[in-house]
This record gives C-alpha cells, structure tokens and sequence, in this order.
C-alpha cells in the first residue's frame, strides 16, 4: 500500500468516524440523563439531513441547514414529551422496545413524506470533483466540512457540559438522579433538553454528511447501529470515549475494504464489536466497577 | 389432564377452521395460515426467552435463517462438480445424497432433504451455544447490542456470498418428503396436508414449551427473570439454564425457517433482515412477554393478517405502531390488561355506582 493510498483510506475511515462519533455521543447524552438507549437516535440524522434537502428550494443552505437543526430538535423534544415523559421508571427491556417502535414509525412516516427516492444537499464548497491535496492524497473539501463540524461539535459539547450551569445540572442528572432532585434541578425538564440536544447534533451531522453519503428513508437504522457500536465499544456514557471509538471504528471500516469484499463491512465492523465485547464486558474504555454498580 | 384442555381446544379450533375453508371454499386461507403456525414456532421459542428466562433476544431472524437458508442450499445446490471428492462418496454411499435431473436435463446431485434439514438444525444449535455461552453474560442494552449484530452478520453474510444466493435468495427448492405420501411443499393439492404438517409441529413444540416451562427448569428461568443474583443465590446454575432456554429456542426458529422455506420453495434475505427480528419481538411483547398462549395466539393472528396483505404499504409502520402502544400502556401484553382499572380511571362515577349496586345486593 502507498503512502497516498493509506492516506486516502485513513481520510474515508476518520469521515466516517466521526460521523459515528457524533451519533455515539447522541446516543450517551440521552443515556446518561435518562438510563435510556435511544434507537431512533439514527432516525434524527436522517430527519436533518431531508428536512435540509427540503428546505433547500426556499431558503440558502446554511439557513436550510439551520432552520433543519431546529425543526429536528423540536421532533427530538415533542418525542420525549409525548413517549417517554410520563413513563415512571421504565425497565429496560421497556424503552428498548419503545425506541425500537419509534425508529421505525419515524422512518415509515419519512418514507411516506419523502419517498424512496436518494437525495442529497449540494456540496458546501465546489462541487463533487473538487479536491483538495493533503499529503498527496486528494479529497473532496466536503471530507475536511465533516470532520471540522464534527470536532467543533464535539469541543462545544465538552465546553457545554464543564462551563455552563445547565450543562452541570444535566451532568448532575447523570450522576444521581435523586440526589439532583433534591439540589433543585427539574430532571424532567433536563430529559428533555437531552433529546433536543442528541437531537439537534444528529441533525447537524446529517446535513454535513448528506453531499457525501446522501440521504435516503432508512439511512437511520445503518447509522443508530454503528453509534450504538461505537457507545458500547467506549463505554456506555463516556462521550470523549465514543469520539475515539468512533475513530477507531470509522478507520478500521475503511481499511477491512482493501482487505475483504465491501459488502462484508458491516459484518466486520460488527464482530469486532462483539469481540470485544466478550472480552472487556464494559466497552474498551469503561471501568468495570463502574459498570457493575450502574443498573442496564 | 386438566393440563391438556387447551391443546385439545386448539386441535378442534384448527380441525374447525379446515373443514370451515373446505365448506366455504375458501382454502386459500390455508396458505397463509399454514405460514402463520411456522413463525409462531420460532416466537413460542423467542417467547421463553424473553418472557421466561428475561433476555433480549434482537437476532432470532438469523437463527431462522440459518435453517432456511442451509436447507435450501444443500438441497439445491449442485454437487456434480464435487462428485469425485471423498465427502461426497460417502454422503452418496451412506444414501444421504439424491441424483436426478434438472429442469434442463443436467445431471444433478443435493443432500436429502432430511439430511439437510438435520444438519441445518444442527448447524443453528451449535451456533447459539457458541454464541450463546460469551453473550448470555451481558446484560440489557449490551445484550441487545450483541444478538443485533449476530442478527446483522447473519443478514450481511446470506446477501454477500454468492453460495446463498445474494440478494436473489434461494428458489426452486424441492419439497420435503417427510413420510412416504407426506411432503413439506407448496403444491396446491397439498394444502390441506401441509396445514396439518404445520399445526401439528406447532402443537407438538408448544406441547414441548408447556412441560419446559411448568418443570423445574421453568422454575428456575422464572427465578432468574425475577433477579439473577437471588436465583444464584439459592443454587440456580443461572449461566447454564439461560444457555439451555437460548439454543432450544434456536432450534425452534431453525426448525421453523427449515420447514417454511420447503413450503415456500424458496428463501430471500428479507427473511434475515433486522425488521424481521424487531417484529418477532413485538409479537411476544403483544402477546404479554411471560405468556405463551399469548404469544401463540398473536404469532398466528398478527402473522395471518400480514401475510394476508390487510396492512398493505403500512405493514412495518403497524408493527412498529403496536409495539409503541403495547409498551406504554400494557407493557405485560394485552391479554394481561387490567380492564377494570381502566374503566375505573375513564368512568370514576360508574365505577361508583358499580359498588354501590353490589351493595344492596
């Protein structure tokens, strides 16, 4: 392999990774407030990236892709409102199920608005044979777009959750629920805010991916199964762990394609995942101790 | 024999609607519902569980798959290439192969279907055992994580590889000479006995499930849904009884995936997908997790209508609707559904008068 080459694919495998990244921290946002895996996290992607494709006719693209943002967030919030709001301590299996049923009803009313039909957002910058050299390998402007955002995405978030009031209630929530209560902090409202945000940032990756990957009905169930891979890999409401294991998992994708058929990437993807699973029970990056005090 | 009065009912139910399609003539009926009873085969399995034992299972589609999807290659495939090699002798020696004739004339050679059939249910036992022993450790979300992805490699392994067909499937599969004069297949002048063939394995399975679970390995899968460390506790072997329960339902699954895909004469990778997985968990979830008449009865009633094709382009956005809405407000099946209560909340004032009624009486 040359030099360009394994440039080329470590380029393809941090694109994709961060795109799990994204949807991995989605996924831990919404589990640390809540103890909830939320498997309609992939369906808010694809609900950004349509609702821009939408919008795009009436309004500039970076307007579309905010105003896309928003609408999503708002989805995010009127589904836990409605769902999830009132449930009093649900078991596992429960919201399981119930997260199931919402992706697919999400996605079956996306398919019944949108069609079958591929679309995608216009490149950012150029258009889809513009490149850009970087270590002499060539890549479209757009890869440098989804890594950048995603980054920037993943600083705002940490800066979030350390520096702002709210940001420290919702960690708060994380840590103990009661004890959060009882400092006076409204957890449900703070539940809420945790789908509005895993929301908003799924949106938000959905847009800057879709001139790459372009966006379809059933992108979500693809995607929610890699963020869900890449949350357990780091461990279970570990956000900086899921960006390294988004990474890692992104590059090794990207890498398994020269090696075996392309059709058998998710499944290498996947038996790695289960790998590691057997060995180290609390993903790659999680404490053991940790884990067996928390209830799954 | 208190005990065996539902079976018996539901030999006459089935007696009943045959002889009810043959009068009515509408025996087309009975293609549907012969399906029907195959996949509420692998749910009675997925059932015990979910319902019993408590584990998530998101990848029962696979274990299906693995028993369709073997059965229908070996039968079908062509093994003149390989005539000369020395597993193929011996398969032919010991009888366990079939020569004849394609469509074209072409010699061909495939497993017997029962060989085929033995060995896909084989295949899909020493699968969920292999699997079974590290993922049975896990729990909740990672447990669901783990038997989704088995589900997916399953899914990506049948639609890539050009053994089983990609995403052609496989047809033209032969029919399944059970008893001279009895086949598994989906000639019309066989419905009646097909339908027969298959409610009398789903009887024969839930008769099975039924002794499973009210024998002491139910007891102790009731304990470990209850809490795995007080059933361990008190001596319950929790990582071996689990085990158990997990490869009986895969055989279940793959027992049914053998037999549909003879009656069908066929098999697609739709039959593996993630959808079909998630779907048979709602059926057990409508039919109240720890409930196996329930589960029978919804496996047969939700299958029926969708094969029927009542929920036309909506038949996903349905199951998932059923799923949410079971969930939320009877998350113990509907059969378990405290009618009552609710009345009570929706009508306090006749609620009220109710009680007052029984009190003058």
């Amino acid at each position: 392999m040359t030099v360009e080459l394994f440039i080329q694919y470590l380029f393809a495998g941090i694109t994709y990774g961060a795109i799990y990244a994204i949807v991995g921290i989605g996924f831990n946002i919404i589990y640390n407030t809540t103890g909830i895996i939320n498997f309609a996290q992939g369906e808010f992607v694809m609900l950004g990236g349509m609702i821009a494709i939408s919008l795009m006719p009436f309004l500039p693209l970076s307007l579309a892709i905010a105003l896309a943002v928003v609408i999503t967030m708002i989805c995010g919030a009127l589904v836990e409102m409605v769902f999830i709001r009132w449930l009093d301590s649900p078991g596992v299996l429960r919201m399981i199920i119930i997260t199931i049923g919402l992706s697919i009803l999400i996605r079956e009313v996306a398919l019944h608005i949108w069609g079958e039909s591929i679309r995608s957002l216009p490149y950012f910058v150029g258009d889809e044979i513009t490149t850009v050299a970087v270590l002499g390998a060539r890549i479209s402007p757009q890869v440098l777009w989804v890594i950048g955002v995603c980054g920037l995405m993943v600083l705002v978030l940490s800066i979030f959750f350390k520096a702002t009031s709210i940001g420290r209630q919702m960690r708060a929530c994380a840590a103990n629920r009661k004890a959060a209560i009882l400092c006076g902090i409204n957890t449900r409202n703070m539940v809420t805010l945790s789908f509005m945000l895993s929301a908003g940032i799924g949106a938000l990756a959905g847009c800057v991916m879709s001139p790459i990957t372009s966006t379809e009905y059933d992108i979500g169930t693809g995607l929610a199964i890699k963020g869900f891979t890449v949350a357990i890999l780091g461990g279970l409401g570990n956000s900086m762990a899921a960006v390294g294991a988004g990474l890692l998992l992104g590059i090794l994708e990207a890498f398994s394609i020269s090696v075996m058929p392309l059709a058998f990437k998710d499944a290498i993807a996947i038996t790695i995942l289960l790998m590691i699973l057997f060995v180290r029970p609390h993903g790659l990056f999680g404490s053991s101790t940790a884990a067996g005090l928390k209830e799954f | 024999m208190k005990k065996m009065l539902p079976f018996v009912l539901l030999l006459v139910v089935v007696v009943a609607i045959q002889l009810l399609t043959a009068w009515t003539d509408t025996r087309y009926y009975l293609t549907q519902m012969t399906m029907s009873a195959y996949y509420a085969l692998l749910i009675i399995g997925l059932c015990v569980v979910m319902g019993y034992a408590g584990q998530i299972s998101i990848g029962h589609a696979g274990f299906f798959a693995i028993g369709g999807y073997l059965s229908a290659a070996l039968t079908t495939r062509n093994l003149i290439a390989y005539k000369d090699t020395a597993l193929v002798r011996v398969l032919d020696a010991t009888g366990l192969i079939v020569a004849g004739e394609d469509i074209y004339g072409e010699a061909l050679m495939a497993v017997t279907p029962w060989a085929a059939c033995i060995l896909a249910v084989l295949t899909a036992a020493v699968i969920a055992l292999i699997l079974g022993i590290p993922v049975l450790k896990l729990k909740g979300h990672y447990l669901a994580m783990a038997t989704l992805g088995f589900g997916i490699i399953i899914y990506r392994i049948v639609l890539a590889s050009a053994y089983f067909g990609e995403a052609d499937g496989i047809s033209e599969v032969p029919a399944f000479q059970l008893l001279p004069g009895l086949a598994v297949s989906g000639d019309f002048g066989a419905r009646v006995s097909n339908y027969y063939i298959a409610w009398g394995l789903l009887l024969f399975g839930m008769l099975l499930m039924k002794n499973l679970i009210d024998s002491r390995v139910g007891r102790a899968l009731r304990s470990i849904h209850g809490s795995e460390e007080a059933a361990e506790s008190v001596g319950v072997d929790t990582a071996r009884f689990k085990l158990q329960v997990f490869v009986i339902s895969a055989v279940f699954a793959a027992v049914a995936g053998v037999f549909l895909t003879h009656y069908n004469g066929g098999i697609g990778p739709s039959e593996a997908s993630v959808m079909k997985s998630v779907r048979y968990v709602a059926i057990v979830a409508v039919g109240g997790m720890a409930h196996l008449w329930g589960a029978l009865f919804m496996g047969i009633a939700l299958n029926f209508l969708s094969l029927r094709g009542v929920f036309g382009s909506y038949d996903d956005a349905v199951f998932g609707v059923i799923l949410i809405v079971i969930m939320l407000f009877a998350p113990n099946g509907i059969l378990s559904l405290d009618w009552r209560a609710y009345r009570r909340r929706l009508f306090p004032r006749g609620r009220a008068a109710e009680t007052a009624g029984e009190g003058n009486r």
